[in-house]
């Protein structure tokens, strides 16, 4: 609250209204043509044909009954799915138990660690998935060649059904670990130090203050991680683009994958936007049931 | 200072060389690879560092696509979009912080209720308009869309609401405008902030894939990031040493970037706002 909010006659706060008016107008024009009203426009497109070409019709809910019950869309949740039951602990669990052995004092060059970690954060993905394409490639592939050596033969990975999708998942972890790891070390720094030496003297060993004193203090860092890592997950896209293509067999066909292809690939634009309603949703739920959950463990920590 | 050292942190130490050494592979493969001659890009057994050095894969990328005209692009659609979205989120951060107006909370909440929704949701309509525009393959279509955005707003009134006020109410009592306090006091002291939030949105856009792709279907307008993408040969054979050529360039400019303001970027990033 300003100062003198409330206060003053109608012509000031006419005056107030106006001025934040124009602060705010560019700003609200943006966000009300390019994501408000594209909202309810793509709405109004999922019950219907349209096509980009002639008169789009009204079909109802049939291309939502499409995505539920349509093998190769059901597959594209699955998939989505399967990549986020991939992706989000391994990159969370990665990014904390770096953030722990990083936050200790002992360990010398801990900015330096810490700026090597945070790189590949500034690098494209869709860049750094050719890298790995080629560290991965069956025949000249150095990674494969090393893992060979030590007896892994992963064959071909991106042509493999089983593999191609973890794989992909994991190219997403190395880009985006070191982000979350930054931001459990800020929580980690957060801790008073006064209560692991309180759990000290009432003789609590090293994994006993981790599951009682930092994992409780740090769970508002994790829940805004977690939700981070999950919604980042629903919308991959880039390295499957460049590494896969969805495959093999429509193995790595994510939502968002499927978005591209029906909606500027094959112009079936209704379908596409009910597929992006999909998406939409999924992350409204995921964000709320999230905040609710570690919402009552934080409370129940106190 | 030897005695104090205990072999938990020697392992400890150990660990993160590996860790950090696997994290960095994926980088030096494209800096070293750039640098190999075919013959070794696809050699059996593969190595790690080349043998001879040479340019041919860094002239070979200038053949194969527009790249200076790719880097200028990507230079114009990130500088762009990231300029747009500083002003504008600043002046709308700068309302919802410090002037009291009439449904100040409700605007904040629907600000954030947008954050839930993901680019990709809205891809399909925001075609259609930037297409019904005339502005596919111009730099206003890839530009426009992204010129503000939620985040940007609710990171920036977050930092504009921990400033302290001493400043800005006796500049009021002196007379100032909004304008002119945002101007001259707000914004100096959150230049932190700004920086935080130009390298950020840089970034993201520089790196972004899907949407030059879809925004533009000339390849002289793409840029170096789905420009890339075009040299994935029919039945996707990769030309490796081209690719990391490529790769290295698309990526040089921020990492160097990066690697200058890393410790401010870094600190910001964990404590403003995201947490």
């Amino acid at each position: 609250m300003a100062p003198g909010a409330g206060r003053g006659g109608p012509g000031r706060s006419g005056r107030r209204n106006a001025t934040a008016l124009a602060f705010l107008g560019p700003a609200l024009i943006v966000l009300t043509v390019f994501v408000a009203w594209p909202m309810l426009s793509a709405l109004r497109t999922s019950f219907t044909d349209a096509s980009g070409f002639g008169e789009a019709e009204w079909v109802g809910f049939d291309n939502y009954v499409e995505v539920f019950t349509d093998p190769d869309l059901l597959n594209a949740v699955l998939n989505t799915l399967w990549y986020t039951v991939l992706f989000t602990p391994t990159a969370v669990i990665a990014a904390l138990a770096l953030a722990l052995v990083l936050n200790s004092p002992a360990l010398p060059f801990r900015g330096l660690f810490r700026t090597a970690l945070f790189l590949p954060f500034v690098v494209s993905l869709a860049v750094a998935a050719y890298a790995w394409t080629y560290l991965i490639d069956p025949q000249v592939g150095l990674l494969n060649h090393w893992l060979g050596g030590v007896g892994l033969q992963l064959g071909n990975v991106l042509e493999d059904p089983q593999l191609a999708m973890p794989a992909v998942a994991l190219v997403a972890v190395w880009k985006n670990f070191g982000f979350y790891l930054v931001i459990f070390l800020a929580g980690l720094q957060d801790i008073p130090g006064t209560l692991y030496e309180a759990a000290k003297v009432d003789g609590a060993g090293p994994w006993r203050r981790f599951t009682n004193v930092t994992l409780p203090l740090l769970s508002n860092t994790m829940a805004f991680v977690v939700v981070f890592a999950m919604i980042a997950a629903l919308q991959a896209f880039d390295q499957i683009y460049v590494m896969t293509g969805g495959g093999p067999y429509g193995n790595t066909q994510t939502i968002v994958m499927e978005i591209y292809e029906s909606g500027f690939r094959r112009l079936e634009l209704g379908f596409a936007s009910a597929l992006s309603y999909v998406l939409l949703v999924a992350t409204l739920l995921l964000s709320i049931v999230q905040f609710v959950f570690f919402g009552r463990r934080e409370k129940d920590a106190q | 200072m030897i005695a104090r050292i205990r072999p938990g942190t020697v392992l400890g130490t150990m660990a993160m060389l590996a860790v950090t050494a696997a994290v960095l592979l994926p980088l030096a493969i494209i800096v070293l690879t750039a640098f190999k001659p075919v013959s070794e890009v696809n050699a059996f057994p593969p190595t790690l560092l080349p043998q001879d050095w040479t340019l041919d894969n860094l002239t070979r990328i200038v053949d194969e696509l527009p790249f200076a005209r790719l880097v200028l692009n990507s230079f114009l659609f990130a500088g762009g979009v990231t300029v747009f979205a500083l002003v504008f989120d600043s002046l709308a951060a700068y309302a919802l912080a410090r002037i009291d107006f009439t449904g100040r909370r409700t605007l904040l909440i629907a600000i954030i209720a947008t954050l839930m929704i993901p680019f990709q949701a809205t891809l399909v309509p925001v075609y259609q308009l930037v297409s019904d525009l005339g502005w596919v393959n111009t730099f206003a279509g890839l530009i426009a869309p992204r010129a503000a955005d939620a985040f940007g707003i609710f990171f920036l009134r977050q930092f504009f609401l921990a400033l302290p006020r001493d400043l800005d109410n006796a500049a009021r009592i002196d007379g100032a405008s909004e304008f002119r306090i945002l101007r001259s006091i707000v914004l100096p002291n959150a230049i932190p902030a700004l920086l935080t939030l130009a390298i950020f949105t840089f970034v993201n856009n520089w790196n972004d894939l899907l949407w030059p792709l879809i925004f533009t279907t000339e390849r002289e307008m793409g840029t170096i990031t789905s420009g890339l993408t075009l040299l994935t040969g029919p039945g996707g054979i990769v030309p490796y040493g081209v690719m990391m050529a490529g790769a290295l360039v698309a990526i040089l400019p921020l990492v160097i970037a990066f690697l200058l303001v890393q410790r401010r970027f870094i600190e910001s990033i964990a404590t403003t706002g995201l947490k």
